[in-house]
């Protein structure tokens, strides 16, 4: 027990000092790296709370995907980051105030927060060890039956997030040169050849 | 010392915190922004499985993918606008993005 509390405290602290280097970073690169290694402790906590499947799953979407797009996004843009950090210490205090009244709002909620013990016998979908079935099993018979309009619209946002991600950056460049098929196949021998009759030995 | 509830909550609600943070600290860059943006939605997550572990109900995590699903089209989205409006005025100045309307 006490190994699971030190790696615990590992990584939370590794994940809230990431996620502070995240936000004062000089170099945006190293911003979307530190965001990575902040993923990584979370889908460590992930897995000490047991959730080994959104574990994996927040390695390979946040930091397959979501991070890698932002380190290409980045390197893509050509950017002078350092004049955007003018001013950076003149909006730290209104930042802070506000962050230190949220903090302070969100611990007085959760020391004041008790569980109901009949929040226990109204489970909506019990945990693996009840079911006798391991978490990504427990997970995928209740996201296929119970939940799955949700699952078919988490897959109309994606739809709808690539269309409009597409639609968005795509641009067309006049004159560069395209295949049109269907002018294509719409060639017929009339259009295409051309029959000369030569008489012989008199050449074109 | 037991690793409770609490010590979960708490995690996440200093990640939330530091993305707040970051949101005013970086007002002039989107780039980072949407990074604070993420790490809120990181910490929204924890919260969420942070529940379902300790409630012994699995809808949490359900939830959770659901959130990292908005997360992900979110990013691409944002990143998306970041693009199209870098090409048109060759900056990513926040101030200047009320530009746009009209």
């Amino acid at each position: 027990m006490a190994f699971a509390a030190a790696f615990f405290y590992l990584f939370s602290a590794v994940a809230v000092a990431a996620a502070v280097m995240v936000i004062v970073s000089r170099n945006p690169v190293h911003s979307v790296l530190f965001l990575i290694l902040t993923f990584f402790n979370g889908a460590g906590l992930f897995v000490l709370l047991g959730a080994e499947f959104l574990a994996m799953i927040l390695v390979v979407v946040y930091v397959g995907a979501v991070a890698v797009l932002f380190l290409f996004v980045v390197m893509m843009l050509d950017i002078d980051f350092t004049e955007l950090r003018q001013g950076l210490l003149s909006y730290a205090p209104i930042g802070g105030t506000i962050g230190l009244i949220l903090l302070v709002e969100l611990a007085l909620v959760f020391s004041g927060w008790a569980i109901s013990s009949e929040a226990m016998e109204t489970v909506a979908a019990p945990v693996e060890a009840a079911v006798g079935a391991t978490n990504t099993e427990a997970i995928g018979r209740v996201l296929y039956t119970d939940y799955i309009y949700y699952f078919q619209m988490a897959g109309l946002v994606l739809l709808v997030a690539m269309v409009g991600a597409i639609v968005l950056t795509l641009r067309h460049k006049p004159g560069v040169k395209r295949q049109n098929i269907a002018a294509q196949v719409a060639r017929t021998p009339a259009t295409a050849v051309e029959i000369k009759k030569i008489k012989p030995g008199q050449g074109i | 010392m037991e690793i409770g509830l609490s010590h979960y909550l708490t995690v996440a609600a200093i990640l939330f915190t530091v993305g707040i943070f970051g949101i005013f600290l970086n007002r002039k860059n989107v780039i980072v922004i949407l990074m604070s943006i993420e790490l809120m939605l990181l910490a929204v997550n924890i919260n969420l499985v942070a529940f379902s572990s300790f409630l012994n109900d699995l809808v949490g995590q359900v939830f959770a993918m659901l959130v990292l699903t908005v997360a992900a089209g979110e990013a691409a989205i944002g990143l998306a606008i970041l693009v199209t409006y870098f090409r048109n005025r060759n900056s990513i100045a926040v101030e200047d993005i009320n530009l746009m309307k009209g």
